[in-house]
C-alpha cells in the first residue's frame, strides 16, 4: 500500500529526514519509535504534504500513485489520514458541518454522489458508538475548548468517519490519560481490518499494550535503524534510547 | 472657506438649492424647518465636499467618485413613487422570514405593505408627508450632534424617506423589513430622510436592505435619525447589497434615554463602488445598553468605510462594539471607531474590538480605534487586529480532503461567525450567511 524509498526532507533548510526506507501492506500495523527530535513527527508531516516540508530526494508512492505530486487534500482523498499531534481549534466551524464538506470531497473524488442528511447522520451515529465520541461534542465548533484528550478522541472519530485506507496516528497518546488511551485503542482497534494499514508514531511503548504492532521500527536522526516485531518495543522501553546513540556512533566511526 | 467649484455636483447641488426655493417644493413646511434648510446649505457651501485633508476622511479619498455628474431629483414632486422591480425587491427578500415588508424605490414609499395589516400602535409614513405636517417637523429641523458635510447635504435637500413610530408600551412582534431600491437610467444624487420614534417602553426590529439595478451612477446621501426612548428596545440590522455605480453614504444617529436597548448591526457586502457608513450613538441618559456589531466582506476596486462613534454622555451606560472584516481582491476598508466618554459619564462599561482579514495582497484596511475617555471610574477596553489565514488551520482542513478553496471558505465563514451568530432572527442569520456564501470560495489575487 505504501512504500517509501530513501526518502530525505528538509524544513528551513534543515536536513530532518536521511535516507527512510519502509513498505506498509494492507492489514498491518507499524509502530515508529524513537528518542524526541528523531524526525517522527517530520515523516508524518511529509506523508500528509505539510507545505513547509522540502522533499530532497527519495519518493513515495501510495496504490501505486506517486504521493508526493499530490495537493494535501488529495492525498486525503486517496486515502491518507494523519490525526494530528495537536488538533488546532477553528471556532465558528462547526464539526458536523466539516465532516460533511470532507465526506463530500472525498466521496466526489471517488465517483461517488454526496450522502444525503439521514444517511449522513446515521454514519454519524454509529461512529460516534464505535469510537465512544460525546454526541455534544460532535456539535460543537471544531475542537474549541475541547480538552487534550476531547481532541484526540475527535481525530479518531474523524477517523472513523472518513475511512482511510492508511491511518498515520502522530503521538495520539501524548497528553492522554488512562481511560482516555483505553478509549482511543479500543477504537482504532475495532477499525482495523485487513484493507487498511496504520502508522502508529508515538515515544512511549504503553500505547502498543493496546494496539498491538506487526513491526516496530525506531527513527533516529532520520533514518530507521533498527526494525523488528512488537518485542522491540518492549526492549526499548526496558533499555530506553540511548543504547541506540552509542550503536549508531559506533557504526559512524566504523564506516 | 472651502468650496469645490470644479467638482459638478456641487454645482449641480447649489443649482438644486436655488431651484427648491423657488419651485414651491418646501411651501407647506414650517418656517422654521425652512429655515433649517437654509442654515444647513449654508453649512455645506461653506464646508463642500470632505477631502483626505478632513480627518474623518483621512483614508476615504471621494476624488475619483466625485468626477461624475449627477442630477438631483425627487424633492420637486415629493411623494411620486416609482413601481418597485420585482427582482430587485425579490432579491432583497429574506426567505422565510415572516415581517412586514415595504419598499423604497430611491427614497419613495408607494405607501404599500406586505405580510399583512400593520397593527395600530405603529404609524408608518412617508417623509414627503411627514415633513408638511406641523406636529411632526421638529423631527426634521434639527440634526442634534450633525455637521459634517454630507449630513448638512441632506438636511438642506432632503424630500423624502419613512418615517415610523411606536407607541408606548408596545412590542411590534413582526420585523419591519425595509427595502431599498436604488435604480436610474441617469446618474442621480438621492437623499433619503428617515425619522423613527420607538417610544417608552416600546420594541421594534427593523431590517433594511439596500439593493440597486440599472446601469446610471447613483449617489446615495441617507440620513436617519432614531428616539430610542425610555426602556424602549430597537434591533435594527442593515444588509448594504447595492452594485457597482452606487456611492452609498449613510448616516444613522440613535439617540438613546434612559435605561434603552439599541442593537445595530451592519452588513456591507461586495457591489457599491463606495459605502461609507456614520454610525452614532448618543447616549443622552443614563442606563443605557447598545451593541454594535458589523461585518464589511468587501471585493473588487471596493471602498468600505465604517466610522461609528458611541457617545457615552452620561453614567451607569454599557456599550459593545465589534466589527470584523474580511477583504479581498483590490478592495479597500477602513474602521474608525470612536469612543467618547464625557467627564460626568462614571462607571461606563465600553468594548470595542475589530478585527480585520486581509486575503489578497492587493488589499487595503487602515483600523483606528479612538477611545477619548474623561471620565476616571470607567470600564473601557479596545483592540484590533489585522491577519491573514493561519496556515496550520488550512492545513487541518486540507488534511481532511477539503479543497484549498472551499477551506478558505469555511475559514471566512468561521471568521464572520462571532457577528453573524449575534443575528437575534434565525432567518435573518440564514439570509446574511447565504450573502457572505455568495462570494467565497474566492480567487485570491
Amino acid at each position: 500500500m505504501l512504500t517509501i524509498k530513501n526518502l530525505h526532507a528538509e524544513v528551513e533548510e534543515k536536513q530532518i529526514l536521511k535516507g527512510i526506507n519502509l513498505s506498509v501492506n494492507a492489514g498491518e500495523v507499524h509502530a515508529i519509535m524513537g528518542p524526541n527530535g528523531s524526525g517522527k513527527s517530520s515523516l508524518a508531516s511529509v506523508l500528509a504534504g505539510r507545505e513547509n516540508y522540502q522533499v530532497t530526494q527519495g519518493e513515495v508512492f501510495f496504490k501505486g500513485l506517486n504521493l508526493l505530486d499530490m495537493s494535501p487534500e488529495v492525498r486525503a482523498r486517496e486515502g491518507v489520514f494523519l490525526a494530528f499531534q495537536y488538533p488546532i481549534e477553528i471556532p465558528g466551524v462547526s464539526n458536523i458541518n466539516f465532516l460533511k464538506t470532507a465526506i463530500a470531497e472525498i466521496r466526489a473524488h471517488k465517483g461517488l454522489p454526496p450522502l444525503d442528511a439521514k444517511e449522513f447522520l446515521r454514519l454519524s451515529r454509529e461512529k460516534q458508538k464505535l469510537v465512544e465520541f460525546d454526541a455534544q461534542l460532535v456539535n460543537r465548533s471544531l475542537n474549541e475548548g475541547f480538552s487534550g484528550g476531547e481532541k484526540k478522541r475527535n481525530e479518531i472519530f474523524q477517523l472513523a468517519m472518513l475511512e482511510p485506507a492508511l491511518s498515520i496516528l502522530d503521538e495520539t497518546d501524548s497528553g492522554l490519560d488512562i481511560d482516555a488511551l483505553r478509549i482511543v485503542s479500543k477504537g482504532v482497534n475495532k477499525l482495523r481490518s485487513e484493507n487498511n494499514a496504520f502508522i502508529i508514531i508515538t515515544h512511549y511503548q504503553r500505547l502498543l499494550e493496546y494496539i498491538v504492532p506487526d513491526f516496530v521500527h525506531v527513527l533516529y536522526d532520520g533514518r530507521i535503524v533498527k526494525s523488528g516485531t512488537k518485542e522491540l518495543a518492549l526492549e526499548l522501553e526496558e533499555k530506553g534510547y540511548d543504547w541506540l546513540k552509542e550503536d549508531t556512533r559506533e557504526k559512524a566511526t566504523t564506516i | 472657506m472651502t468650496t469645490s467649484p470644479s467638482i459638478p455636483l456641487f454645482e449641480e447641488v447649489v443649482n438644486g438649492f436655488n431651484k427648491l426655493s423657488v419651485s414651491g417644493g418646501t411651501r407647506q413646511e414650517s418656517s422654521d424647518l425652512r429655515r433649517a434648510r437654509q442654515l444647513a446649505f449654508d453649512k455645506f457651501r461653506e464646508l463642500g465636499f470632505p477631502s483626505i485633508r478632513d480627518e474623518d476622511w483621512r483614508y476615504t479619498n471621494l476624488a475619483r467618485f466625485l468626477k461624475d455628474e449627477f442630477t438631483i431629483e425627487g424633492w420637486e414632486v415629493p411623494g411620486k413613487a416609482v413601481r418597485p422591480d420585482e427582482q430587485l425587491e425579490k432579491k432583497a427578500g429574506i426567505a422565510l422570514l415572516d415581517c412586514y415588508q415595504l419598499v423604497l424605490v430611491n427614497g419613495v414609499w408607494d405607501g404599500k405593505i406586505k405580510g399583512g395589516e400593520l397593527p395600530k400602535n405603529i404609524q408608518l409614513l412617508s417623509v414627503a408627508e411627514a415633513r408638511q405636517d406641523p406636529a411632526l417637523s421638529v423631527y426634521f429641523e434639527k440634526q442634534a450632534g450633525w455637521d459634517g458635510h454630507f449630513a448638512n447635504l441632506n438636511a438642506a435637500l432632503f424630500s423624502d424617506g419613512l418615517f415610523i413610530r411606536v407607541d408606548a408600551g408596545t412590542t411590534i412582534e413582526k420585523p419591519l423589513h425595509i427595502v431599498h431600491i436604488y435604480t436610474s437610467g441617469n446618474n442621480l444624487l438621492v437623499q433619503p430622510r428617515n425619522v423613527w420614534v420607538i417610544n417608552r417602553n416600546a420594541e421594534l426590529s427593523i431590517i433594511e436592505s439596500v439593493v440597486s439595478g440599472g446601469t446610471a451612477k447613483i449617489w446615495v446621501n441617507g440620513l436617519t435619525e432614531i428616539q430610542v426612548h425610555a426602556d424602549a428596545r430597537l434591533h435594527h440590522t442593515m444588509i448594504q447589497t447595492a452594485g457597482t455605480g452606487v456611492r452609498l453614504i449613510q448616516q444613522t444617529t440613535a439617540h438613546q434615554h434612559r435605561q434603552s436597548l439599541y442593537n445595530n448591526f451592519t452588513f456591507t457586502l461586495p457591489g457599491a463602488d463606495l459605502v461609507r457608513n456614520d454610525l452614532q450613538t448618543r447616549l443622552e441618559e443614563d442606563h443605557t445598553e447598545t451593541h454594535l456589531y458589523g461585518l464589511y466582506l468587501t471585493a473588487g476596486n471596493q471602498l468600505v468605510d465604517n466610522h461609528t462613534l458611541v457617545d457615552h454622555q452620561k453614567p451607569h451606560c454599557f456599550s459593545n462594539e465589534l466589527y470584523k472584516g474580511v477583504l479581498l481582491e483590490q478592495s479597500t476598508g477602513v474602521f474608525n471607531g470612536k469612543v467618547y466618554v464625557h467627564q460626568e459619564a462614571q462607571k461606563t462599561n465600553a468594548f470595542q474590538q475589530n478585527n480585520n482579514l486581509v486575503i489578497s495582497k492587493k488589499a487595503t484596511i487602515d483600523s483606528k480605534p479612538q477611545l477619548e475617555i474623561f471620565a476616571d471610574d470607567v470600564k473601557c477596553s479596545h483592540g484590533s487586529t489585522v491577519g491573514q489565514f493561519s496556515e496550520e488551520a488550512l492545513f487541518y482542513l486540507r488534511a481532511r480532503g477539503i479543497g484549498e478553496e472551499a477551506a478558505k471558505g469555511l475559514l471566512i465563514n468561521a471568521f464572520a461567525f462571532d457577528v453573524t451568530e449575534k443575528i437575534r432572527i434565525p432567518e435573518v442569520e440564514a439570509h446574511v450567511n447565504e450573502l457572505i456564501s455568495l462570494h467565497i470560495p474566492v480567487n485570491h489575487a
